[in-house]
Order: C-alpha cells, then structure tokens, then sequence
C-alpha cells in the first residue's frame, strides 16, 4: 500500500485502475526550413484549424460542462489568432530560418514568458493557457492526434499536468477520477472536474509517477489521499465513504419537488439567496420555492454611473418571469462606505457598519431610490414581487419608504404602466432597534427577514470584517436566538410572516430551534436547498425545543 | 483624437474574456487604432495578450484612445463595453 497527499479540488472518492497519459512525442528538431514561404503556409493552415477546433470545443463544452468552460476555449481561439502571436511565429521563422514547428514553439513560449513574468496567478495561468495553445498548433503541424485514454475499462487518469482542453476531450464515460503531479485549486482542470462531476486531485508532485500505471488506486477527493494498491481496512474505509455519498446523494434527488413539511406537518418555505439573473439557473435547479433574497447591489456596484430604470427593470423582470409567479424578495439598495461604486461619491467613514449604509443612502437620496422603485414595481407585473428594505432602525423609515412606494405608483398609474399593486413590502431585521420595535413595525409591513450576520455584529458589538474576534462573533449566541424569537413573535401576532435570509439560515444545527422559534421561511443558497429539505422532513417541529436561548 | 479615463470596477480586472471582447471590437473598427494606456505604457486594444500583460486590476486607472475616421464611433462603443464588463 502507498500513500500519497495531494490537493483535493474536486469531491468524491474514485477506485479503479490507475492510468498515466502518454503524451505523443512532439520533440522539434532545431533545422534549417528548407522553403519559408511554405512554412509560412502551413503555420496558417494550423492557426486555421486550431481556432476551428477550439471553436467546436466551445460548442460542447457549453453543453457538457457550462458557460464558464465554453468561454475558456473561445478565449482560447483568440489566442490563436492573436497578432503579437502570429508577429512572433513570423519573426522567428524570417530570422532564424527555422521550421514551422520550431517557430511556432518559440512565439508560444515568447508570449507565455510576457503573461507568467507578471506577479499574478490569474495571468500566470493565462500562461498555461498560450502553451495550451501552442501544443495545438504543434499537433496539427505534425499531424498527431492526442489519443486520450486508450484502455477499455474506466480508468483514475493520473498525468503530470492536463491543460483544460486535454480535461474537456476525455471521455467522460471512461474516466473515474483525475489525479495529476502539477495544477492548483483554481485552475481549469479543476473547475472543469468539478462541472462534470468527476473527483480530483492535484499536486501529488513527483511521488505520482508513471510506474503506477495499470495498479488499482483509490482517490478521496475531497481529502487529497490517494492509496495505491489499499490493503483490507483501508479499502474498506474508502468503500464504506463511496457509498453513504452514493446514497446521500441519491437521498437528495429524491427530495426535488417535495413540500418543505416537518413529518408533523408543519410548513416552511425553502427559498435562495441570488446576487445576480445569472444565478436564477441554480436556484430552479436546486428546487428553491422562490428567492427569499435577491441582492441589487451588482446593478449598482459594477457600473461607472447610476444604472438607469430601464436596466434596472430589464434585470429584475428577467429574475421575475422566470421564476414564474413565485416569490421574488428583491432588496432595495444595501451599500456602505465599505461597499461602493466612486460615482455614488459616499463619505470615507471611520465606522462604515455604523455609518450611512442601506437604508439611509436611499432616504437621503430620493431620486435614486424612486428610479429602484419605479424599476422594481413595472418589474411587479410579470410575476411576484415583494420589496424589502435593509438596514431598519426606525418606525419612522418604514413609513418613509411606504410614502416612496405610493408616490411610485401613482406614477405608474396616472403613466397607465402596469404593476402589482399587491406586492409585499417587508424589512430587513438587522438591528437590535428593529427587534425592540417589532410590534409596531409588523403592524406596518407584509414580512420580515432576518439577517442573521448583521443582526449577530450589532446585537453582540462584533465587527463582522474583524478577523480577531474569534469566539466573540457566535451567531449561535442566545441573544441573537432571542432576538430571532421576539422577532418572530411580534410577527406572528400581526399575522405576517418572518423568514431568515442570513447565513444562519443554512445550519442545519440550528434548523430544531427556528421550528421552535416558529420562522417560515428559511432562504439560502441554491446547494443548501435539498440538503435543508432533507433535514425537515426529517424533523419533528412539535418536539423542537427554545434550550438553546437559554432562557 | 478622442478619449477617456476609466476606473476598473471588476474584481478580476481585464482578464481574458474581458480582453477578449475588447481585442474583438477593436478588431472591427479596422483603420480607427484603440489603444489602451496604464501607467505610461499603452498597448492597442486589439493586442489580446498584451492587453492581459497591463495586469489591469480593480482600482486601476486606464485611459482609452481611440484615432481615425470613426473614432466617434469607436470611442463611444469602447465607453459602453468599459462601463458594463469593467
């Protein structure tokens, strides 16, 4: 038995034969060419196909492994064609005289040294990404096709480095897991493993040679071992793991479409968290039953000036319609001097947490809050909308922000623009003020939702940014739960209902007292659904109990 | 001549996808030269890899230049890729 540690980069535990890529020997002879204008040729026959190749790559990388890898390899086709690139294989073949293959080998590693001599490991692995390309260019200039894995039965493919295109045109079919000598968590391979659901790990340096060729292997991927030829009590340790993940995975697919209901029938709302329209796709996915949270902060954040109505509506209504008549909990502008774009021109704070932040920006500056609102209620007609405001103190703001949503819709209507009169308007509960004023807020809006991270650093006195604090930032602690629960309480007395959209709301430890506490919605990202839907159907809410506030 | 100054709000900067659609638009304006300047050196716009090497991060100040018949244009279009991808 050997053992050897690497970098877990993509989960699951793999066994099987261990299988070392051979590479086709593509060692350039340094000669004089013997016609330049035909090397000349051939290298842009090769560039040619190379960007064709990569374009087609593209396409089944879009369906077999996402947007993301698809636009590595259109990336990648640009490379190919890029003019300091060709300029280089040019010069090289006009002063040294040299063949295509040599010209193309020096332009590849003359462009790669201009990326990987920049201190950045992003454009360090651009890098990777020219001597990628150029190992194409090669192959098509000397004819050899990359063979991939030549053995009948699935394999654990162990290489010394695979380069993201090498990852993409293996067959999936064939290959129980990746293991390579060279490679970090955040480059390609590891994304790709991870979107074709194949374990990896990589950086087992030298110890994983070719001589492990053809022995049996198993891989954790999510611990970085991989034990080769496992004696009894080890291989039983990696089959008894391999197959609760089975069976847990397995457990949660089951889970899609079922209601969120304890076994004594009690009801909650499983909802996500988004950021973005682009991450619609994983909320229906995972089955969320809406979105509890959609953050507007990226409209405002990735511009250079004050998103317009009509952008902001675009964005909203994309989220809106294809969540198809459920809930959509939109929140209105939540920045500080902490989090900010230079044209909102917010004053540098001592203390941003406790600075104009979230709900104060948008009072103070009605026109930008009306351009949210007016986005936000034409948005309203195509599905459920429901308006929630962040960073609640006082009773007096909520009414402020109800007088903005009416003068909205007067717009709306004398403009004859449609919008959902109905739609909910709730409040962020953050602040210990807000948790003092609970009775009274209630009685003013349709919901709360609790933000567990800020509700913890204001009621404890805890800088969330602070590294330090250690043990003294507890989002368990009994006096955010306590919160949580007079929260709760004055909700339910109004007959409104609370949701928690925090971090929190994904600890599954925590899931026996939100049932006591009695929370109805619990929004987390999109991966913590099913996992959260398991645990309540599990769950009995009637024995739940308040132990851990302590009172 | 025309040109502007642009801050880079993007966590990642110019990277390649980015770069690529900058390099792709600079490539369609043909005879009107984009160039892209950071810290007194300038690459143009449709020099993909170099682009990449200005190692433009969040913060990073750029100014863009663009000189010929459709500059209006050019510049105009560059401003609108800067302020939605960057």
């Amino acid at each position: 038995m050997v053992v050897m540690q690497g970098k877990g980069v993509s989960k699951g535990i793999a066994g099987g034969p261990i299988y070392f890529l051979h590479r086709p020997d593509t060692a350039i002879a340094d000669v004089p060419a013997a016609d330049l204008e035909e090397e000349q040729a051939r290298i842009v026959r090769a560039q040619r196909d190379a960007a064709a190749q990569l374009t087609d790559l593209a396409d089944r990388a879009r369906e077999e492994a996402g947007e993301e890898a698809a636009l590595l390899f259109e990336t990648h086709a640009m490379f190919v064609d890029d003019e300091d690139f060709t300029q280089c294989m040019r010069t090289a073949l006009e002063e040294r005289g040299c063949t295509a293959e040599r010209a193309v080998e020096l332009a590849g590693e003359a462009c790669s040294a201009m990326l990987a001599g920049v201190e950045d490991p992003y454009l360090q692995a651009r890098a990777a990404d020219i001597r990628d390309v150029t190992r194409r260019i090669l192959n098509n200039l000397m004819g050899v096709e990359e063979r991939g894995v030549d053995c009948d039965v699935p394999v654990i493919l162990a290489a010394d480095d695979l380069s993201p295109s090498e990852t993409l045109q293996l067959d999936r079919g064939k290959i129980l897991g990746l293991i390579t000598q060279g490679g970090s968590s955040s480059g390609h391979t590891a994304i790709l493993a991870r979107s074709m659901g194949v374990p990896a790990i990589c950086g087992l340096g030298e110890a994983m040679g070719p001589e492990y060729s053809g022995r049996v292997a198993y891989m954790d991927g999510e611990t970085g071992q991989v034990v080769v030829e496992p004696d009894e009590l080890t291989f039983a340790a990696f089959q008894a793991k391999r197959d609760s993940q089975r069976e847990q995975r397995a457990r949660l697919e089951t889970m899609r479409g079922k209601p969120d209901e304890t076994l004594d029938g009690r009801k909650l709302m499983v909802c996500c968290n988004i950021a973005s329209p682009g991450d619609v796709g994983d909320v229906l996915a995972n089955d969320g039953q809406g979105i509890g949270l959609f953050r507007s902060e990226f409209l405002y954040l990735a511009a250079s000036d004050y998103p317009s109505e009509e952008e902001q509506f675009q964005a909203y209504r994309e989220v809106v319609a294809a969540m198809a008549g459920k809930r959509v909990v939109i929140r209105t502008l939540d920045i500080g001097a902490d989090k900010q774009a230079d044209y909102l021109r917010l004053q540098k704070e001592e203390n941003p947490a406790l600075g104009v932040r979230g709900i104060r920006v948008c009072l103070n500056r009605p026109e930008v809050f009306r351009t949210q609102l007016r986005a936000l209620y034409r948005a309203s007609a195509y599905g459920r909308v429901a308006i929630m405001f962040p960073m609640i103190t006082s009773l007096w703001e909520v009414k402020a922000c109800k007088r903005a949503c009416q003068e909205v819709m007067a717009e709306l209507e004398a403009e004859g623009i449609p919008y959902d009169k109905n739609a909910e308007i709730g409040i962020m509960i953050e602040t210990p003020a807000c948790v003092l004023l609970a009775e009274e807020l209630a009685k003013e809006v349709d919901f709360f939702s609790v933000g567990t991270n800020d509700l913890t650093q204001y009621t404890l006195a805890c800088d969330r940014q602070s590294n330090n604090l250690g043990n003294f930032f507890d989002p368990h602690h009994p006096a955010v739960l306590r919160a949580l629960k007079l929260a709760a309480d004055a909700a339910h007395r109004a007959g409104i209902w609370i949701g928690i959209c925090g971090e929190l709301g994904a600890d599954l430890d925590l899931l026996d007292t939100f049932l006591a506490i009695g929370i109805d919605e619990l929004s987390v990202v999109p991966a913590a659904v099913l996992p959260l839907r398991a645990r309540i159907r599990g769950s009995i809410a009637k024995t739940c109990t308040l132990d851990r506030l302590e009172c | 001549m025309k040109q502007f100054q642009y801050t880079v709000k993007d966590p990642l900067g110019i990277h390649a996808r980015p770069a690529g659609m900058l390099a792709k638009l600079a490539k369609d304006y043909g005879s009107t030269v984009i160039t892209i300047t950071k810290d007194g050196t300038t690459v143009r716009a449709a020099q993909l890899i170099k682009l990449m090497g200005l190692a433009v991060k969040q913060g990073s100040v750029v100014t863009v230049t663009a000189e010929g018949p459709a500059e209006e244009e050019a510049i105009a279009a560059m401003r609108q890729l800067f302020e939605e991808h960057l």
